[in-house]
């Protein structure tokens, strides 16, 4: 396993946009190392553009990101050219990079892209060329480039849409064996019923967080109505943002309002569900 | 029976001609399968454009000059490369719009440098190469542009084919996507000048691309489609200049042509999604 020491993900005030539009505005809070946290909201309320930071993908409107340096990313529509004549064996050991680089050579690796392989159950699949694999199965494969990378931060961002019930049980098993190796996860997700089973935390997001804590406390019902009814509006007109109406304590602990008790948080430990 | 080797065996110049087009032909058509495999066929087309105006430059300064008119089309195409490049990497233009652009540019500013002290002859010359007249320095850089391409490939081929299928992934572990794209580049460059020098502009696309589709009918995995575009490549150069001297034709043309054949033979009748195969339903498999 990876020797890198564990790091948290720290947002200071991060704002993350488009056009200087905010699609995440003003977002404080901490990721510990070893956490497992969904991304819930409605469709543009940010998640993918939160991850999408968290990589560097896009720049950083305002504020700033403390991240570690290696960090393992599954975009939710990707970018791979599946016409390509490339066997599944080397689309998983493109995990390598980090330890291969442009030229060692990749024989003393085949077992453990094997081994990979046969996590996802894609055993059998080594050379079959990626265009001819179902979307489930293409799926299984990039998360075996998943285990291959080896990170200690791992973001998913809406992995299993689209994807059968089988293949989502599998991938969810991996998912929460990453968590029992201590590693972080972050993934988006629709399904709130697959977040109350298998995710601890949660962040509700409707471009201003709504809530982020224990998932039982933040997928209520009132914390829902207030993510659907935030606009999803792109106002061309919008005026600058002054950030005066997020000085203060800042937003997530909105779940707070909901459970009736105060702002007594500092900023950075607006994750009370340590346990 | 004629003998295709006859004129090799008689006329050193055949025998230059036929090496200068096989170096051609190990280096340019594995840039094409890239090209090809990125959807960016047209693109060598818009960069042997792109050359002229350099070529034309180098002529109007030293006459035909070999390392002028190399130099001059080098620093055009590479220039062209660069700015579209960067235009794509930093704006919302994409690649092939970017490089339309420059391209456009650079071709009607190269047509403008011939007009103003060429002639006909001139423009035959860019158009169509001097294949049968190959000097000692052409051979030598037609030579080093082989073992250039060749070394680079091996260097970058792992991130440039990362390149290829997940750009996204490659940014995310590696700051290599970048310069790769740019190395790549310049080889398309590097390899359209060499065959400029051979083939002429106009045709120069010929021999880094028709060998490229054509073995696309050949071969499933990468390496594979490579190798059979290099042998595509040698037996068109050997067959196109054994005809061309056979039936007294131009000798770029003829070697273009004898890829096109090549190329036409393989989308009929080549194992890998050809016509004839597509034709014939085969019965299906049980799993």
């Amino acid at each position: 396993m990876s020797a890198a020491a564990p790091a948290p993900i720290r947002l200071h005030g991060l704002t993350l946009g488009y056009d200087r539009h905010p699609a995440v505005h003003h977002l404080d809070g901490t990721i510990r190392p070893g956490d497992l946290l969904a991304l819930a909201g409605p469709n543009g309320a940010g998640k993918s553009t939160l991850l999408k930071g968290l990589t560097g993908e896009i720049p950083v409107l305002d504020g700033r990101i403390e991240r570690p340096d290696e960090i393992a990313y599954l975009p939710q529509i990707d970018a791979i050219d599946r016409s390509f004549p490339l066997s599944v064996m080397d689309l998983a050991a493109m995990g390598l990079w980090r330890r291969l680089g442009p030229w060692r050579a990749l024989r003393r690796t085949g077992p453990a892209v094997l081994d990979a392989l046969a996590t996802v159950g894609l055993s059998g699949f080594e050379a079959r060329p990626i265009g001819t694999l179902s979307g489930g199965q293409f799926r299984r494969a990039l998360f075996a480039r998943l285990i291959l990378q080896d990170c200690r931060t791992i973001l998913l961002d809406e992995p299993f849409t689209g994807i059968d019930a089988r293949t989502t049980d599998d991938l969810l098993a991996l998912v929460r064996r990453w968590h029992g190796e201590g590693r972080t996860v972050v993934a988006a997700l629709h399904d709130f019923g697959q977040i109350r089973a298998h995710f601890p935390a949660t962040l509700l997001l409707a471009r201003e967080p709504v809530a982020w804590g224990p998932t039982a406390r933040v997928l209520t019902p009132e914390n829902l109505a207030r993510a659907r009814s935030l606009s999803e509006a792109w106002d061309e007109d919008a005026p600058v943002c002054d950030g005066a109406r997020h000085a203060g304590p800042p937003e997530p602990h909105a779940h707070s309002h909901a459970h009736g008790h105060s702002h007594a948080h500092p900023p950075l430990s607006d994750r009370e569900d340590a346990a | 029976m004629i003998d295709p080797f006859a004129p090799f065996v008689e006329f050193g110049f055949m025998r230059r001609a036929l090496a200068g087009c096989l170096a051609l032909s190990v280096s340019a058509p594995p840039v094409g399968v890239f090209l090809m495999l990125r959807r960016m066929s047209l693109m060598s087309d818009a960069m042997s454009h792109a050359i002229l105006p350099g070529a034309a430059a180098g002529f109007l300064v030293a006459g035909l000059s070999l390392p002028a008119m190399t130099l001059g089309g080098l620093v055009a195409g590479l220039a062209v490369a660069l700015l579209a490049g960067a235009v794509t990497r930093t704006t919302v233009l994409r690649e092939d719009a970017s490089l339309a652009a420059f391209y456009l540019i650079s071709l009607a500013g190269g047509v403008l440098l011939v007009s103003l002290r060429g002639s006909q002859v001139d423009l035959m010359h860019f158009l169509f190469g001097s294949v049968l007249a190959l000097d000692d320095p052409a051979l030598i850089l037609l030579g080093g542009i082989c073992t250039l391409t060749l070394a680079v490939l091996a260097l970058i081929y792992r991130p440039l084919v990362m390149e290829c299928v997940d750009p996204l992934f490659l940014r995310s572990v590696s700051r290599a996507g970048g310069p790769v794209h740019f190395a790549f580049l310049g080889l398309v460059v590097v390899n359209l000048v060499g065959g400029f020098q051979a083939l002429g502009t106009l045709l120069a696309v010929g021999l880094m691309l028709l060998p490229a589709v054509a073995a696309r009918f050949w071969a499933r995995e990468l390496g594979g489609t490579m190798g059979a575009a290099v042998a595509i490549a040698a037996l068109a150069s050997f067959s196109g200049l054994s005809l061309s001297y056979r039936f007294d034709l131009p000798s770029g043309p003829a070697i273009v042509l004898a890829a096109g054949a090549l190329y036409v033979a393989s989308m009929l009748v080549g194992p890998q999604g050809g016509l004839l195969r597509r034709l014939g339903r085969r019965r299906h498999l049980e799993a």
